[in-house]
């Protein structure tokens, strides 16, 4: 799957990395916490999470993360795009909420873990 | 930031801004994008750059910046996070996972689940807390680079 198939599924937009829509996807992470995102992903490729500040590029840039999923509406500001684009890191933003979103992405076959 | 390279291998050092948590993160970048340069294997930069952020971001968080020195050597990667904040009072309960003292405006921010000092621990081959209250706070954390 890429990051577009994800667009597509999550009825979201594009805030950052609209270049970088082509890039195959296996597996996601979701979380508003930053540190255990940082504690227990391993390897995911996509973030799911509510959060919505500069440390959540920053969180993606530690991990190699390459796409961040916004949820229930949350838009990034300013200096979160500069950071992305800066990363290509690609920013999607969606109305769902968490729960939703996941749901629809597990359904598509992205893989989770455990901790 | 200044960059050095002598014998006992390349030194790198940033100041931590205070009270800027846009910025948190920014050293940690840097140091990042250095290793991926020198062709430092994906492993050890992931630990690295996970170990180092959140001690940036808890320089922010609880002890108003300071400063890291990284010395990247053909054994190691060593981090010494350095700051002039409140010490931390108890060593023992901060490194427990879920212990916080965060202020619930950190924890909005994605922080202060108690994870920070834990996970600094869990990505790092050695870490050593000297602090003192009043003082400040000195961490040093090696990873090992295999081979």
């Amino acid at each position: 799957m890429t990051v577009k198939d994800i667009l597509k599924a999550l009825d979201a937009t594009v805030s950052s990395g609209s270049e970088h829509l082509d890039q195959e996807i296996t597996s996601a992470f979701a979380s508003d916490m930053m540190s255990e995102v940082l504690a227990y992903s391993k390897g995911q490729s996509v973030l799911v999470t509510g959060l919505c500040n500069p440390q959540v590029i920053r969180t993606a840039e530690m991990l190699d993360i390459t796409c961040i999923v916004l949820i229930r509406g949350k838009e990034a500001n300013e200096e979160m795009i500069r950071l992305a684009e800066e990363r290509n890191l690609v920013i999607l933003e969606t109305k769902y909420i968490m729960f939703s979103a996941c749901g629809i992405l597990y359904g598509l076959g992205l893989e989770g873990g455990t901790t | 930031m200044s960059e050095q390279t002598g014998t006992s291998g390349v030194e790198l050092k940033y100041m931590v801004s205070p009270d800027d948590f846009t910025r948190a993160g920014e050293a940690s970048s840097k140091v990042k994008n250095i290793l991926k340069q020198m062709g430092i294997s994906p492993d050890v930069i992931r630990k690295v750059s996970i170990a180092m952020y959140e001690g940036e971001i808890n320089m922010v968080i609880h002890a108003h910046g300071g400063d890291i020195t990284v010395t990247i050597t053909p054994e190691e990667i060593r981090m010494v996070l350095r700051d002039d904040g409140p010490g931390i009072p108890d060593v023992e309960k901060a490194m427990k996972a879920g212990y916080s003292t965060a202020p619930e405006q950190v924890r909005a921010l994605g922080f202060g689940a108690g994870m920070g000092l834990p996970n600094m621990q869990n990505y790092t081959d050695e870490m050593k807390v000297e602090t003192e209250i009043g003082v400040g706070t000195t961490i040093t954390m090696s990873v090992h680079i295999e081979g």
